[in-house]
């Protein structure tokens, strides 16, 4: 740095005698991750790790406290946080993310079918097939921004999703979904005389049940620490420095593409893994996975729970699967029994009205809340946390509001 | 030769829906700056639209079927037929092209209470919070037809008079070109109604002020000209448009809840390929994108490359944004980011 | 022997019909403070915008520090040493002030492109601390943790202005810096300009405010209609009758 800095007495006393990183501690803007101490981090983190594996209990009274939808919260909580690196930090909206969670599944099938049960080789190589995919797909929709960037990530989601449905086929396996058969060679287990089984494991032990999903939480504490990592990085920054103002970076001396390439691939990878675990929680992938209604599902996940937020996709992601878990189980005769204790002719007119948002009405539902969410919690669930605990505590400065006003 | 001809033919309607819609997305862009994805529900609904006026077209009662002796055997006759005779039974035949009466104000009411309940909050705010919103929208306006309608398709047919094939061959003067009447009525059609637009656009005084909000929208908002009640009329237009083109093009593809969902992606595509806000070029490009497909799904195409007619559309649209963003008829700088 | 670091020879650009820069040339001398000055439309920003790569020229040659900047990308143009202050300020709105001045040091620090999504951002010392030496110069340092688009219009300016000094650059293009200030915010806008030109930063101003072309120019090029009509000292400008036609239209100075 050149000394040439001015001579006027006017510095402040201040900074002079202080090391840097007394300095610069913020005073108001808590929320934001660049400054925050690192102490800060790691106990975010250790209360993150406690939360997701403690859900087992303190899900249960609310009927979520078995394996199967929790490690769908982990799994689709991978899946978000991922998107959020992208959309939620750069700003850079893809409509087409869920085709990586498709070639994830795919991936990991094989690796069942080709080389092991074990669940390792299959998410490392869903992890790897996802990201050279996002490589590809990212290299060509980043040469634009805006709706025409979310075009054409939707463009070649669609294109994958049409493709595993026609041409594909002999690597998908069509409508039918690729399986795992016990005739298929899985060289490794024949090398080390595994079993014939059909159930994905780690070394021995079966991922089904409560194993599964303590496996899916690990990943996920994994997955969530090194997003938090992202978020405070250099690397982290100019992703946000990129969505603040993307003609800036340039004129600053950024090519910010390969920065944007780099968000979209990690966050293609996260995609992978997500799709992976699928896999290893039920070896079967279809096309489905990848139909552009499931890329719009990961849009609402992160909206819902905060945009750029760390903490917020992770939520998202669990309402949105515990919603869909409620709402899509009951029925009518299920319904009349909940309103049981309303009065006979109450009681037909309350299941009639909620009759169509249950059941197959799920995604009625779903769209409903997609459109409140958009419309009158932009910030979503983080930020209205944020304005209550704002209420409560009144005391701070109207500095507070400023910061989370840039929603994070 | 014959083959390209019948190929260039096939292209025509599927193109002439998708120009219909992209019209109608282009110029809600073009006017509001709104990425609608909820246009392609528009599509979908016009179609139900159909459905619902042919139900009530057929609406029967259960009467004793005479020409079966030996058991008592029962029909169902609309009432239609019971109450005009022949002539009833001509306009449940015609229940498809009729059920316009009906889609125009049910679409413009649509359109209508659309723009003004939910897309005008949203024209300050980003393009990927408009496309959040209206994809939402479109979700919960094909639940609620599927709520209605059912999941499964709804077959729809063409007025007896017009269900038949053509040889065009011999107009031609060449052979063996047979092609479903259904197919040049609805072309015939989208040409019509695109024709209507364009000269509402050109003509009227209104459509001057839309295309000149369209070129420069703050300086026509300088002139004191009220261009938010002008752009919702706008929106009206747009979804009749995608309505009828919807109501059409029943019996071509029986409708489904998502049959909304389907046209709009492509839709889109037409338009990017076309270029945003171009009128012109949205017409332009749903032809050309309609028959390029249509070439693609040709056998002897899919044997040189397997599965191009699944992508082809997609393909042109990544060309064409990466090598010309404005698109075929884009004006520059238009969305050129 | 001063030599200049910036020439500009010949430069053309066309939109559709409109000629919006014709035959335009230009020297900076390395070090100095060089005034662009002219009527709305004469083709100041557009020749800017020429100089950071926003625009690429039809025909002509731009020559920065002994390479042709033509044909290169935004980034490359910061990167060789040029960094420009806009006319409304492009800044990084939800951004902290502290933030914003690091991404630049981070720019010179790191070049163009460098993945470090492990190290956290505030552990980069030497980046840091530079942010905050510019903070103190440029009195910002008491808002360093304020989020941007909650400042004054005048501290937005300052802001962008600690931001390509952070860089510091071989040659800072500023563009119409005081416009919309008052007298006073002015008046401190010049004395801080006057201070960085102690650091011998090459320095390309458009401005429209003759009190401060004139109380801070050493050179005063004048554009009228796409071209370089008078060029001199602020003395000679004011003499000149050319200008007074052309531009000042017979207004005093």
């Amino acid at each position: 740095m050149s000394q040439s800095v001015m001579t006027s007495g006017n510095r402040p006393e201040k900074g002079m005698g202080k090391s840097p990183a007394e300095r610069t501690e913020p005073t108001g803007s808590g929320l934001r991750g660049f400054m925050r101490s690192s102490g800060g981090d790691y106990l975010l983190l250790a209360v993150f790790a406690a939360a997701i594996l403690t859900m087992p209990i303190w899900l249960a009274p609310i009927g979520a406290g078995y394996p199967d939808i929790l490690q769908k919260f982990a799994i689709f909580g991978i899946f978000a946080l991922g998107f959020n690196i992208l959309f939620g930090f750069s700003g850079y909206l893809s409509f087409g993310h869920a085709a990586f969670l498709g070639v994830g599944s795919y991936a990991a099938v094989w690796m069942f079918k080709l080389l092991s049960m074990n669940a390792f080789p299959a998410l490392i190589f869903a992890v790897l097939v996802s990201g050279v995919f996002a490589l590809l797909i990212g290299f060509v929709s980043l040469r634009r921004s805006g709706i025409y960037f979310s075009i054409l990530t939707l463009a070649f989601a669609q294109m994958s999703y049409n493709l595993a449905y026609s041409v594909l086929t002999p690597i998908t396996n069509g409508e039918t979904g690729l399986q795992v058969n016990r005739s298929d060679p899985r060289i490794l287990d024949q090398l080390f005389g595994g079993t014939s089984m059909t159930v994905p494991d780690i070394f021995g032990v079966q991922l089904q049940g409560w194993a599964g999903f303590y496996f899916c939480a690990v990943l996920l504490i994994l997955a969530f620490f090194i997003t938090m990592r992202i978020k405070n990085s250099t690397f982290g920054l100019m992703l946000f420095a990129i969505k603040a103002n993307q003609t800036r970076m340039s004129f600053t001396g950024f090519s910010t593409r390969p920065y944007l390439l780099t968000a979209f691939v990690i966050s293609g990878m996260y995609a992978g893994l997500a799709g992976g675990l699928l896999a290893v929680t039920d070896p079967l992938a279809g096309a489905e996975r990848m139909q552009w209604t499931a890329s719009g599902e990961v849009v609402l996940m992160t909206i819902l729970g905060g945009v750029g937020t760390l903490l917020g996709p992770v939520i998202g992601a669990a309402v949105i699967k515990y919603l869909e878990q409620i709402f899509s189980s009951f029925n009518e005769g299920l319904l009349h029994r909940a309103f049981d204790f309303l009065p006979t002719a109450v009681q037909d007119i309350v299941v009639a009205i909620v009759a169509p948002f249950v059941g197959e009405g799920w995604q009625l539902t779903l769209g409903l809340m997609f459109m409140i969410v958009v419309i009158f919690l932009p910030g979503g669930i983080m930020e209205g946390v944020g304005r209550i605990a704002r209420r409560v505590r009144r005391d701070k400065p109207s500095d507070d509001g400023a910061a989370s006003k840039a929603g994070h | 030769m014959d083959a390209i001809i019948l190929q260039i033919l096939n292209g025509l309607d599927k193109g002439g829906a998708y120009a219909l819609i992209a019209l109608g997305l282009t110029l809600i862009f073009g006017t509001l700056g709104v990425v609608n994805f909820a246009h392609g529900a528009l599509f979908m609904l016009g179609a139900f639209c159909a459905v619902t006026f042919e139900r009530v077209l057929t609406l029967s009662e259960r009467v004793r079927d005479p020409s079966v002796t030996f058991f008592e055997a029962y029909k169902e006759v609309p009432y239609l037929t019971i109450w005009y005779g022949d002539a009833g039974q001509a306009i449940v035949d015609w229940a498809v092209p009729l059920s316009i009466i009906l889609a125009i104000p049910v679409m413009l009411i649509v359109g209508l209470a659309m723009e003004r309940g939910l897309i005008r909050f949203f024209y300050k705010r980003s393009h990927a919070e408009q496309i959040l919103v209206t994809f939402g929208l479109a979700i919960v306006l094909q639940e609620i037809v599927k709520y209605f309608f059912g999941a499964n398709p709804i077959p729809l047919t063409a007025p007896s008079a017009l269900t038949g094939s053509v040889d065009l061959g011999h107009w031609l003067g060449l052979t063996g070109i047979s092609y479903p009447l259904w197919r040049i009525v609805y072309f015939l059609f989208s040409l019509v109604v695109i024709a209507a637009v364009f000269a509402f656009l050109q003509l009227t005084t209104f459509g001057m002020v839309v295309r000149a909000g369209m070129a420069d929208r703050e300086t026509v908002g300088l002139l004191g000209i009220n261009i938010s009640r002008k752009f919702t009329i706008v929106f009206g237009i747009a979804a009749v448009v995608a309505g009828l083109a919807g109501v059409m093009y029943t019996p071509i593809l029986a409708p489904n809840y998502h049959l909304g969902m389907d046209f709009l992606v492509l839709s889109f595509v037409v338009v990017v390929v076309g270029g945003m806000g171009s009128l012109g070029g949205a017409v332009l490009a749903g032809f050309l994108l309609g028959i390029l497909q249509s070439f693609a799904s040709m056998t002897e195409v899919k044997a040189i490359v397997p599965g191009i007619d699944q992508i082809i559309i997609y393909l042109v649209a990544v060309v064409v944004l990466l090598v010309r963003p404005r698109g075929l008829l884009g004006r520059k700088g238009v969305m050129e980011a | 022997m001063t030599t200049d670091i910036l020439s500009i020879s010949g430069v053309g650009k066309r939109f559709g019909g409109l000629r919006a820069l014709d035959d335009v040339n230009l020297n900076v001398k390395k070090g100095s403070i060089h005034a662009i000055i002219g009527p709305n439309g004469a083709g100041k920003s557009t020749l800017l915008n020429c100089l950071v790569g926003r625009i690429i020229p039809d025909q002509g040659t731009v020559t920065f520090d002994g390479g042709s900047l033509l044909g290169h990308k935004p980034h490359a143009i910061n990167q060789a040493g040029i960094a420009r202050v806009f006319q409304t300020p492009e800044i990084f709105g939800e951004l902290t002030v502290m933030e914003n001045v690091m991404i630049p040091a981070f720019a010179k620090h790191d070049g163009a492109f460098r993945v470090n999504a492990w190290q956290r951002a505030r552990e980069r010392g030497a980046v840091r601390e530079e942010a905050e030496h510019i903070l103190d110069d440029l009195n910002l340092w008491d808002q360093r943790d304020h989020i941007v688009n909650s400042m004054s219009r005048g501290d937005k300016r300052r802001l962008e202005l600690a931001m390509c000094l952070v860089q510091h650059p071989k040659l800072l293009l500023l563009d119409e810096p005081t416009a919309g200030m008052s007298r006073a915010d002015t008046n401190n806008t010049v004395d801080l300009l006057k201070k960085i030109a102690e650091r011998g930063i090459t320095k390309v101003i458009i401005e429209h405010d003759m009190h401060v072309v004139f109380s801070l120019a050493e050179k005063v090029s004048v554009m009228a209609q796409g071209t370089v009509i008078a060029e001199g000292s602020p003395e000679e400008i004011k003499a000149s009758e050319t200008v007074q036609e052309a531009y000042l239209g017979g207004a005093h100075l």
